[in-house]
């Protein structure tokens, strides 16, 4: 086992088990938190495939993010206020089930992701993190003039949406269900970069043309490996949502994107475990710098700045040494 | 005399009880853009806080750097961690719509120092939700009202196109009686106006209501004040409080606007306030500065009545509202929003500062237009 | 909708559009050159407002805040180009993104923790003020039209500096082959640090210029940095025609959305929802007109072929 590997297991367990302790001496505030570091972690995680491993720049996840958010939302209020989605060709009232809010989230989040990968694949670069952050911005934009659901206000859910055998107004429970979800994601984003199709991925960031001349196509492999990140962090969106009971347009907004992005470099690109180490990281600093200073965003930058200039491969680099996983 | 025996009973009674100590969250904006409303707001309720000097009140106060998420879980830390009693001081709506109903949901109060939204106030209502400030469309129907009776009678409207947007120009047509030259929706956030002045100038309007809070209303006043289109403005009082109207500077001078506070109204609590805010923190204070202090005197009120573990005896002695207001006189309505006047001000300048005075009345007992719609 | 009515609109967005021009000028240049993908170079524009602001508070002349704001804002980005930036230039687009996002956590934060939370006050020179008369009878506030006429004059002084001046050939030299200006014996370095500077200059003085009309906050730049990257990446990074026609393209688009989209909307829907709908899609055009252009043409308008 790489020290990588190791560090990867001990964070994870420990994240894992932070908040049972907490549970068992009745701090529900830090079970919270755990969770908040957990979903966070899942996007940086969606996003990670995207960046590290196909090397695609993408300022705009928060534009799944916020679909994921948004899908949980408008499927819950329709309950909520008692005012069916449809009525032809079947009546569908929305939902509070959360495999049905998920399934609907990925699926939304994988569509928009598949028609804003065509457009944006056309280019690579700057041009790409700009023409992501520009979706980004449509959808930020509209969220706040769609009045139907809230607009700027957002929606609050007033009863977090349910799930079978659980129950998730319990803290700890829905602490449970949302680390399940992340290392299930976690396993499946592992063995994604060792398949067939993650090294072609992985090459494909290399050296496109090399990969091309094995009768690949890099921009396709791309597109698959766009698809996939945006529905993950889609999901992410989602537990963020339920997490809150709340949704907003300030899920859509660039600083979010941007956010998403400071876990993944925090913890080290194309790492396994660096957008968990990244996640739970910021959330300790934004939990105990917000406590000391009204002016936290100063260090919390200068922070950022350390990292990024003088500890390449992030916190896990730091740690594990150089080696990257999946090269 | 009686009263203050009353209270020390009252004080007495609470020190013997176990849970006695009323803890109290507030979580208002502390950094970034819109930190300067939040930090008047905790300024005017921390200063009512320290007056009252009592050692059963606890304070805890926490920055939700304006955004609806960190809002929530600072509220789920001070309700799970801090056990608090009592949460206040959200000053944007979208905040509180995140935090409100699910604090209430879980028997908590919630006064409100700013924010308050139609939703809280009609289907949404909830008995242990108050406002202390006014309903969000307060200050714009008040705007309708004075644009009437100042015989106006082709307005031009414009607000950003957001809710509380739509709301203020509902809330201004449902108490003007003239007719509209024009209804712009502007993009949240946006700081040039030369293309909506064009359209003013070219419309034949006699007159203008915006509502652009914050940034967005200094840069449209700068921008109106010297595009020469010099039709009369009138707006609600947030793009004229005392810690803009410094940076939009002399292009304010004579604008009306309408508030349900002023500093220089005539009651005994409004003038200790104003002097005691400016000794202490060395500034004029704002109406967020008032609102803040008003709900920390309502707290403080109940508080001498009811001990907060009896939920029933401490909401009736919220209701009561039985506090000398720094507006004046002060009450309920069936849910729990203020009835109040709301005056109209007019920007002047008393020696370089610029400040409000009160010019008049613009609408006498204005309870809000969703009170019906609340069944509690 | 009068023909005058048209005319000021066009005005007005030019006038936006030139603003415009002068922050997205900045960055196409630095990432021409350098290679460097700049987020914080909407902090060096308010840098140059607050300087502006506070000079104009004390002295009271509009010309020495002016002068306040290039000074305050190059000196800022020569800085941070010494201390931060120069470790960037090797590495890729992803730190560079995340090094000059956390540089706006310390500028915004650190702009409060001196001023204050609450916005300063800035305003028009008295000579400028006040509207003027134009042939056809458009009444236009002339600080607009001293600001279209800066920028023009900013514009032709840039195009000549690259076009002409020692600078300049470097600089041409320096987005073509970065060895060979070495090997000429240019001092890299200090050319980087310079164009770095120019560029931070040009925000301050946009930043100061608009700070005058609008309000003078923490957080005033960064949708202008937004709008600016839109221009840059629809011109065609590097490129300063492309940033020039971008930026009008942008501010007309932007401009003449918002007045005409709800009055198209409204020959077919009632009034209020028609301009619900209109405002909502003008917020969105020109990130529209964005996606249009890329996918038409993948490097901008002017952009050289990836």
């Amino acid at each position: 086992m790489s020290r990588e590997r190791l560090l990867g297991a001990v964070v994870l367990l420990a994240l894992g088990l932070v908040p049972l302790a907490a549970h068992l001496m009745g701090e529900p505030f830090t079970i919270t938190l755990a969770t908040r570091a957990a979903i966070l972690a899942l996007a940086a995680v969606g996003l990670n495939i995207a960046l590290g491993l196909g090397g695609l720049v993408s300022l705009g996840h928060a534009t799944f993010f916020g679909i994921g958010g948004y899908a949980m939302g408008i499927l819950a209020s329709h309950v909520q206020n008692y005012e069916p989605m449809f009525e032809w060709p079947v009546l569908f009232e929305g939902s509070t089930s959360m495999p049905v809010i998920w399934l609907v989230a990925v699926l939304a989040s994988a569509l928009v992701a598949l028609l804003i990968g065509l457009l944006a694949l056309r280019t690579s670069g700057v041009y790409f993190i700009m023409i992501t952050l520009a979706f980004g911005q449509m959808f930020y934009f509209f969220s706040i003039s769609w009045s139907r659901y809230g607009g700027e206000d957002g929606m609050s859910i007033y009863v977090r949406n349910g799930f079978p055998g659980l129950n998730t107004l319990d803290p700890i429970q829905f602490f449970g269900l949302c680390y399940a979800v992340l290392c299930l994601v976690l396993l499946g984003a592992h063995l994604l970069a060792r398949s067939p199709f993650g090294l072609a991925l992985g090459a494909a960031r290399q050296s496109p043309d090399r990969v091309q001349a094995v009768g690949l196509d890099p921009k396709r492999l791309r597109l698959v490996g766009f698809v996939i990140s945006g529905a993950i962090t889609g999901l992410a969106g989602a537990l963020f949502a339920d997490l809150n009971r709340f949704v907003s347009p300030t899920m859509f907004s660039w600083q979010t994107s941007g956010e998403i992005m400071v876990f993944i470099i925090l913890g080290g690109v194309g790492r396994l475990f660096g957008p968990v180490v990244g996640a739970a990281v910021f959330v300790m600093l934004e939990h105990w710098l917000g406590d000391m200073s009204e002016y936290w965003h100063i260090w919390l930058g200068v922070l950022l700045l350390a990292v990024v200039l003088f500890a390449r491969g992030g916190l896990v680099g730091l740690i594990a040494g150089r080696e990257r996983a999946h090269d | 005399m009686l009263k203050q025996l009353l209270a020390s009973a009252a004080l007495i009674a609470c020190a013997s009880a176990a849970s006695a100590e009323v803890k109290v969250g507030l979580i208002t904006t502390l950094s970034g853009g819109g930190a300067g409303l939040g930090i008047d707001t905790r300024d005017g309720f921390m200063l009512a806080v320290e007056e009252a000097g009592r050692d059963d009140l606890e304070v805890v106060v926490e920055d939700d750097q304006q955004k609806p998420d960190v809002a929530v879980q600072i509220a789920d830390r001070m309700i799970q961690s801090d056990k608090v009693d009592l949460l206040t001081g959200i000053v944007w709506s979208n905040l509180a719509m995140a935090v409100v109903p699910s604090a209430t949901a879980q028997g908590l109060f919630y006064l409100s120092t700013n924010a308050a939204p139609a939703q809280l106030a009609g289907k949404g209502c909830n008995p242990n939700y108050f406002s202390v400030s006014y309903q969000n469309d307060n200050l714009h129907e008040a705007a309708g009202a004075y644009a009437t009776s100042a015989d106006f009678k082709k307005t031009f409207i414009l607000a950003p196109n957001y809710p509380a947007g739509k709301d203020s120009l509902n809330g201004f047509k449902r108490f003007f009686k003239g007719e509209l030259a024009g209804e712009i929706y502007t993009k949240l956030g946006q700081t040039d106006y030369a293309a909506e002045i064009a359209q003013i100038r070219a419309s034949g309007a006699d007159s203008v209501f915006f509502f652009l809070p914050g940034g967005m209303g200094i840069s449209f006043l700068k921008q109106y004040a010297d595009s020469g289109v010099d039709l009369p403005l009138v707006g609600p009082a947030f793009s004229f409080d005392q810690n803009i109207l410094q940076a939009v500077g002399d292009a304010a001078l004579g604008v009306k606007n309408t508030s349900q506070w002023n500093k220089d109204l005539e009651n005994e609590s409004n003038a200790h306030f104003v002097e005691a805010y400016l000794a202490k923190y060395d500034r004029l204070p704002s109406l967020y500065s008032a609102q803040g202090y008003d709900t920390a005197l309502l707290l403080l009120s109940a508080m001498d009545k009811a001990d907060i573990s009896d939920k029933d005896a401490f909401r009736a002695a919220l209701e009561a509202a039985d506090f000398a207001s720094v507006r004046g006189e002060f009450k309920f309505s069936a849910s729990h929003h203020p009835i109040q006047d709301i005056y109209v001000r007019e920007v002047i300048k008393e020696g370089d500062i610029l400040t409000n005075k009160i010019v008049g009345t613009a609408i006498e007992d204005r309870g809000h237009a969703y009170e019906d719609e609340c069944k509690m | 909708m009068t023909p005058i009515l048209i005319a000021e609109q066009v005005l007005n967005g030019l006038q936006s559009g030139v603003m415009l021009f002068l922050m997205a000028a900045g960055l196409t240049l630095i990432f021409g050159v350098m290679g460097l993908i700049n987020l914080a170079h909407g902090s060096l524009y308010m840098v140059g407002a607050f300087a502006a602001a506070a000079t104009a508070a004390v002295t009271g002349s509009f010309l020495l805040a002016l002068v306040a704001a290039l000074a305050a804002a190059a000196a800022a980005g020569a800085l941070v180009e010494r201390l931060v930036i120069r470790r960037l230039y090797d590495r890729d687009h992803l730190d560079q993104v995340l090094a000059t996002f956390a540089l706006i956590l310390i500028f915004s934060e650190g702009t409060r923790w001196i001023f204050g939370s609450f916005p300063l006050y800035l305003d028009i020179p008295e000579a400028l003020s006040g509207p003027v008369t134009l042939p056809g009878g458009i009444q236009y506030p002339l600080y607009r039209l001293f600001i279209i006429g800066m920028g023009l004059v900013v514009a032709a002084l840039l195009f000549w500096l690259i076009a002409r001046t020692r600078l300049g050939i470097r600089i041409r030299a320096g987005e073509n082959d970065r060895e060979m200006i070495a090997a000429l014996g240019v001092d890299i370095a200090r050319l980087y640090t310079l164009v770095f500077a120019l560029g931070a200059a040009l925000a301050g003085l946009a930043g100061a210029l608009v700070g005058a009309i609008q309000s003078v906050q923490v957080g005033m730049g960064e949708p202008v940095l937004i709008l600016a990257f839109v221009v840059i990446v629809i011109g065609g990074i590097g490129s300063i025609e492309g940033a020039l026609v971008g930026a009008i393209l942008v501010g007309l688009t932007d401009t003449l959305g918002g007045i005409f989209l709800p009055q198209i909307f409204g020959l077919f829907m009632d009034p209020a929802a028609a301009t619900q709908t209109g405002a909502a899609l003008a917020s969105m055009a020109i990130y529209v007109l964005m996606a249009a252009v890329l996918v038409w043409k993948p490097t901008g308008l002017f952009g050289a072929k990836s």
